[in-house]
């Protein structure tokens, strides 16, 4: 008797079917929901990818066009055929490079600044200068290039530089993605903890032996990152090179020289009202599938090197 | 034990003020670096009020003393209406009453026409702020000398007739308001599609997503979608909505046939999509903010997930979200390469009626102005550019006040 009212008991305990867990149709169809939401991203990098390698294709399969021509040659004449990326590649590679030349030092010094040197106080006047500077659309910088920079650069070099040149875009355009780089490298400086540098100190180092010789090599995986992100954004800048570095592609590594990037030339040949399907529309496309696959290569790197090389102090 | 020798008392001391002395420069070089960001931001800010203001010398085609006997802000509207009438050619006069019949135009309107197409005002040279309060008597000299005709007078680019006026083709006439209101249709459009969209989306991934392959690779994915050139956007809106999707996009699957899909609709989707990420990646960071204590006590009295979700995470994560999503609207305020792919009209002087209709914005103004070669359309570039950066202020200044009035800690 006593055992039968305990097995009754132990069955009700274990097995309770009130708290099994229900079937809520309401609440999968919302997770569903979600999922697709987010699912749909990826949807759009496809979408991206499909859509101009579509239209690239359509213009590689163009008689006049071979893919060994448009990857080496230094030509690009449309209306007789030339297709040479490397007539605009090249401009793109020189006004990043002036602008990672200016923005690297001048953003990372900054950061260290402001992580290490800058009090609680400076900083939080500091910062927010960096973030309206980030904030400053980029056709405004464009202006600034065009209309300040250049008859500045003009004064100094004289006849030897143009109204359009790459050395002003490129200035320019450093200014642009300095507080992107000390942003987030001062995040990086930041995130090393306190004890490393009380510990140089109370060896005796330097406030700059310090921030050089301890942080800077703790914090490197982050800065490497911010670099690669600022190459990225360089690549992809459009306003500034459309109104500054001039117009007509030209296989010119000389900054004093006008020439057009990659985005200058999309956006100069799209402005007006291009007849679509024709090539010069086509090899639009192609030229911004590959800036695409420029800057995805450089985000991932940029992401690996966080993982892989970040220093982990916890 | 090997006895260690230290440098002799002076040299040490000259070491380590060496190194210190390395120090303090150092410091210098970083402040200096930090100086120079804050420096360039100062320059862009001046050298655009600068340009905002300033003498300008002008002429007038037609002599105004010629046009009519009284002066002409002595005119009543129907002596204006008269004169635009015998002055204008028939066609160009009825195009004008077509757009606005000439009896409900007011005085000032009707005044402003005559201006720009009798008298016609032509500019012959602008100047800078910072010269015409520095060297004012060289320009008058100037002006004087090389332009007897012309009068000189201090003009404010940026006044109401310019906020308030449609696009003209002569720049001392051209106003930002077609302008405002095609970059206010195309951020309500954009914010529309990426609000509900990124926040269902970050819910997803913080709240639902199990760790597996397919998760990482939304967030990976939406990390560098953050980082791909905006101009790639604007050839994906290209390709997508002004192409495949014209039949929507130009509204002719509702009746409205007068346009292809170079729309306010095209640019809007395409400036949803690219700020997409940056409400994702913000609205995750509010949602992780709240403490899992919450979710915890809700569960615990027997919410579901979604109720959980729903009455306890979001809206504590609210302000950061509407932070985020502020932050978004003035990224898509400012974009400008997209907007030319996708075709922003270069010369509109119609309101936009609706999402189907042709559109310019702000930034496409701007950059049209800047490529001009005459100096007074740097000017009214320069007036616009005061109006979109006044506009981004205050949508950040907003996001600031929000997240400081709702944001809890924890």
């Amino acid at each position: 008797m006593e055992a039968a009212t305990k097995q009754k008991v132990s069955s009700a305990l274990f097995r309770p079917s009130t708290l099994k867990k229900k079937l809520r149709v309401g609440e999968s169809a919302i997770e569903m929901t979600l999922f697709v939401l987010g699912i749909l991203t990826i949807f759009i990098t496809v979408s991206i990818v499909i859509v101009l390698g579509d239209q690239a294709l359509l213009f590689f399969n163009d008689p006049d066009v071979t893919l060994r021509e448009f990857l080496t040659s230094t030509k690009w004449t449309p209306s007789i055929g030339d297709f040479g990326i490397w007539a605009l590649v090249s401009a793109t590679l020189t006004t990043s490079l002036i602008a990672i030349l200016v923005a690297v030092p001048l953003g990372l010094s900054a950061a260290i600044y402001l992580s290490e040197y800058a009090s609680p106080r400076a900083r939080s006047l500091l910062k927010p200068v960096l973030e309206i500077l980030a904030g400053v659309p980029t056709v405004v910088y464009g202006y600034f290039a065009l209309l300040f920079v250049t008859p500045i650069l003009q004064s100094i070099f004289g006849d030897k530089i143009g109204v359009y040149n790459m050395l002003s875009a490129g200035l320019v355009m450093g200014i642009m993605i300095l507080p992107l780089i000390s942003s987030m490298s001062e995040d990086a400086l930041s995130a090393v903890p306190r004890v490393l540098r009380e510990g140089a100190y109370a060896m005796g180092a330097t406030p700059f032996e310090t921030s050089t010789q301890i942080v800077l090599p703790a914090a490197l995986s982050g800065i490497g990152a911010a670099v690669i992100v600022g190459i990225a954004r360089a690549v992809g800048e459009t306003m500034i090179v459309a109104i500054a570095a001039g117009s007509g592609p030209n296989f010119s590594f000389n900054p004093l020289a006008a020439a057009e990037t990659m985005t200058g030339h999309i956006a100069r040949i799209s402005g007006g009202d291009l007849p679509y399907g024709t090539i010069d529309y086509n090899s639009l496309f192609a030229i911004a599938l590959m800036l695409f696959l420029i800057t995805l290569v450089l985000n991932l790197v940029s992401q690996w090197i966080v993982t892989k090389f970040r220093e982990q102090y916890e | 034990m090997a006895k260690y020798t230290y440098p002799e008392e002076q040299d040490l001391q000259k070491f380590v003020a060496a190194r210190y002395r390395k120090a303090w420069v150092w410091q210098i070089i970083f402040l200096a670096s930090l100086l120079i960001a804050i420096i360039s931001l100062s320059a862009l800010l001046l050298n655009v009020i600068d340009g905002a203001f300033g003498y300008v010398a002008y002429d007038y085609k037609t002599d105004p003393a010629t046009v009519s006997a009284k002066p002409l802000d002595e005119l009543s509207q129907q002596e204006l209406i008269a004169l635009l009438q015998s002055k204008l050619s028939k066609g160009a006069y009825n195009k004008l009453n077509n757009e606005t019949p000439m009896e409900k135009r007011s005085q000032a309107d009707l005044l402003g026409l005559v201006y720009e197409r009798i008298i016609q005002i032509d500019t012959q040279q602008t100047y800078s702020l910072s010269n015409s309060l520095l060297h004012k008597a060289e320009i008058e000299a100037e002006v004087r000398e090389k332009y007897p005709e012309a009068r000189l007078e201090f003009r404010n680019w940026l006044s109401s007739h310019f906020l308030t006026s449609p696009m003209s083709s002569k720049a001392e006439f051209a106003g930002v308001r077609t302008a405002a209101l095609g970059s206010l249709w195309l951020v309500g459009i954009a914010i529309a599609l990426a609000l509900p969209v990124g926040v269902g989306a970050a819910i997803y991934l913080q709240e639902y997503s199990r760790k597996n392959f397919i998760n990482r690779l939304i967030q990976t994915n939406i990390n560098n979608l953050a980082g791909v050139p905006s101009i790639v956007y604007g050839m994906l809106g290209l390709a997508i909505f002004v192409r495949a999707w014209e039949a929507f996009t130009s509204g002719s699957i509702f009746g409205i046939t007068d346009s292809n899909g170079r729309t306010i609709m095209s640019a809007g989707l395409t400036m949803g999509i690219l700020v997409l990420p940056v409400v994702i990646i913000n609205a995750q960071e509010a949602i992780k903010a709240v403490p899992d204590s919450i979710r915890q006590a809700a569960f615990g009295v027997g919410a579901t997930k979604w109720q959980t979700v729903w009455s306890h995470v979001l809206p504590n994560a609210l302000p950061g979200i509407l932070t985020g999503s502020i932050l978004a609207m003035s990224r898509a305020v400012g974009e400008t390469a997209p907007l030319i792919i996708v075709g922003a009209s270069t010369f509109i002087s119609l309101d936009p009626n609706g999402p189907f209709s042709k559109f310019t914005a702000l930034p496409i103004q701007i950059y049209q102005w800047t490529a001009r070669a005459q100096p007074e359309f740097h000017n009214i570039a320069a007036a616009a550019i005061i109006a979109l950066l006044a506009l981004l202020l205050t949508l950040n200044t907003t996001a600031i006040l929000l997240r400081n009035r709702f944001q809890r800690r924890f």
